[in-house]
């Protein structure tokens, strides 16, 4: 009696049951939900390409290759080109990749190579953390109110004694490539900091002490030793960096001047690829809208093939060190 | 070589490589670099700082209740406030979570559990790292044709659907990368006790990973909500409410509050560009509570 008992009291709990027909439909029918899932992002990854290349379609059949090259952009007649935009994004980028990757490299040196005791390393990981939480249109409105009028004076000093070198070959009027290079620089820190910390945490351990039991100092250590070590994943670091520098859109568009010119001069206005479609978008005629689609196209192209080549260093790196 | 002289030989190599010399050479391009990463580290904590300090300065001084009530000033006006631009962000963050989270966490589920190894993964984690770099104003700009040409309207949905596209890859990295660190010995528990897959994902992973997957969400979410250019041209701004008593309609232009300091900053009015402090110390302060909790969450599970 007993025993019978406990049977049923067994076979009620379903774990020890072979799973019901109910069990396997769930189980069927989840698991294609999650396949769903997967085909979600797939087809939503090709919608994207295909409804904005669908759209940019009208306006690459009427401009072509000279839409590239061409440097008016004028609505009244009809008149469009994006080479000052292409030029405007690449140098702003190039710029704030300059100072932001030196920085974010330091401080990627600065945070793993024992400089701190860990409770002060976490207060300078927590402050690149937040200098990558703040979003982009504070950044642009502390840009607006506090790095255009600091820099006004520098500004008119170098272009004052200096002003025969093109990069000041003109005043700070307002907004500017300086500005903006240097608020997009701040944005670009936390990227190129976070990868280059995981890729200089990847050296081995025993490396390091190798070279310190050869008698090495520290900075001996560090630059002949720990950077060429680990220069594929902070080479990566840069490129994705660079790549998030390209596709950033509101602190640019608040602070470049959206001025349709190619300029070498970092105090003069110009414009971004992203600063235009901001700036176009909201108001354009249906017209107008081809023609951007055509340029958001553009930019898409720029910025898949440069985080294609960025991931793709990071797995050749991650893949090397598994040898 | 007698004894001796090896001794004193040895005696005088101890006694110049031991001590420290700090101006020989060597140790001093140590000590110069030292100082100047120091240096590079504290010259980048500057901006934060800056801003900070500007935001509680020039936002904190406008600080008070109005502004979460009040609609927005129009040109000359004195007063106002950005609460439909709070609610607006909440609605069109709530939307995109709604897209995003329930499909980023089923195909997360797929490739770390179903099929990690299958070549649908390896293109869909592909696929996702490609999504991750796309520039923000890109999932504007395919909301915008999707959407908002299809609607003939600005809305708070093309705007949920922007952010749903910004959010997704955070969340299906995250989560995937939350599933795998789940022991393999506590799947193998449940297996061998007769589960189904789904039953061992329902019962014993998803449970597991929640924290992490909830790390990936919050993160994800504080991103979104400081978004602007995903918003501009497709949730547009709107000066009205967006819910008109108790009844929301989403399908009209809807104020956000990113997109409200972006328009804002750029006016010439006094009134309006302290607004745009005061909104941005909100959105700060609301994005940073964001971050700590999901921090919060992660410690916890380690």
């Amino acid at each position: 009696m007993k025993t019978l008992e406990l049977r049923s009291e067994v076979t009620a709990a379903s774990v020890s049951a072979p799973p019901s027909s109910w069990d396997y439909l769930a189980d069927r029918s989840f698991r294609a939900m999650a396949q769903a899932g997967v085909w979600i992002i797939l087809l939503l990854l090709g919608f994207i390409l295909w409804s904005i290349g669908g759209k940019a379609w009208i306006g690459m059949r009427d401009y072509g290759i000279g839409f590239l090259v061409s440097t008016t952009w004028d609505v009244g007649r009809q008149q469009f080109g994006i080479l000052p935009h292409i030029w405007g994004t690449l140098y702003s980028s190039l710029l704030a990749l300059a100072v932001g990757g030196f920085f974010g490299v330091a401080m990627a040196i600065f945070l793993t190579q024992d400089f701190l005791p860990p409770r002060l390393a976490q207060v300078f990981r927590t402050i690149v953390e937040l200098l990558a939480a703040i979003p982009s249109v504070v950044y642009g409105l502390w840009g607006l109110f506090f790095v255009v009028p600091a820099m006004r004076p520098a500004a008119a000093w170098l272009f004052e004694r200096f002003g025969f070198i093109p990069f000041f070959g003109t005043t700070l009027s307002g907004p500017g490539m300086a500005p903006a290079s240097l608020v997009l620089a701040i944005m670009v820190l936390p990227t190129v900091a976070a990868v280059s910390q995981d890729a200089l945490r990847l050296v081995p351990y025993k490396v390091k002490e190798a070279a310190y039991g050869m008698g090495t100092t520290r900075w001996e250590a560090i630059l002949k030793v720990m950077l060429p070590a680990a220069s594929t994943g902070i080479f990566g670091a840069l490129v994705l960096g660079f790549g998030r520098a390209l596709g950033e859109t509101m602190a640019l568009a608040m602070l470049i001047g959206n001025s349709n010119q190619i300029s070498l001069s970092l105090f003069s206005p110009a414009n971004t690829l992203a600063a235009l479609l901001a700036l176009n978008f909201p108001e354009a005629g249906p017209r107008e809208v081809q023609v951007l689609m055509y340029a958001a196209l553009v930019l898409l192209a720029i910025t898949l093939v440069v985080n294609m080549i960025g991931e793709a260093i990071m797995t050749l790196s991650s893949r090397r060190r598994v040898k | 070589m007698s004894p001796a002289a090896v001794a004193t030989h040895a005696e005088r190599t101890a006694t110049t490589s031991l001590e420290r010399s700090p101006f020989e050479p060597r140790a001093l391009k140590n000590l110069l670099l030292t100082a100047g990463v120091w240096l590079a580290a504290l010259l980048a904590a500057v901006p934060l700082v800056s801003v900070l300090y500007m935001l509680v300065v020039r936002g904190g001084a406008r600080l008070s209740t109005s502004l979460f009530v009040e609609l927005p000033p129009a040109g000359f006006e004195m007063g106002g406030g950005f609460g439909n631009a709070i609610v607006g962000t909440l609605v069109m963050v709530g939307l995109g979570g709604l897209i995003s989270i329930p499909v980023g966490v089923l195909a997360a589920v797929f490739l770390a559990e179903l099929g990690p190894e299958s070549r649908l993964s390896q293109v869909t984690r592909f696929a996702t790292k490609t999504l991750t770099g796309m520039p923000s104003i890109l999932t504007g700009v395919f909301a915008y044709a999707v959407v908002v040409l299809t609607t003939g309207t600005y809305s708070a949905p093309a705007g949920g659907v922007a952010l749903a596209v910004l959010m997704l890859p955070t969340v299906v990295l995250t989560a995937e990368s939350a599933i795998r660190v789940v022991p393999k010995i506590t799947r193998d528990a449940a297996y061998g006790m007769g589960c189904t897959r789904s039953q061992v994902i329902w019962k014993v992973l998803l449970p597991t990973a929640m924290p992490g997957i909830l790390t990936g969400v919050m993160l994800a979410v504080a991103r979104a909500a400081g978004e602007t250019a995903p918003l501009l041209f497709t949730a547009l701004f709107s000066s009205f409410w967006l819910f008109d008593g108790g009844v929301p309609r989403l399908w009209q232009p809807t104020a956000s509050l990113a997109v409200l300091i972006y328009n804002f900053a750029g006016m010439p009015f006094e009134n309006q560009i302290e607004l745009a402090w005061a909104a941005s110390l909100v959105l700060v302060i609301m994005v940073l509570i964001i971050n700590v909790l999901s921090r919060w969450i992660g410690q916890r599970r380690g």
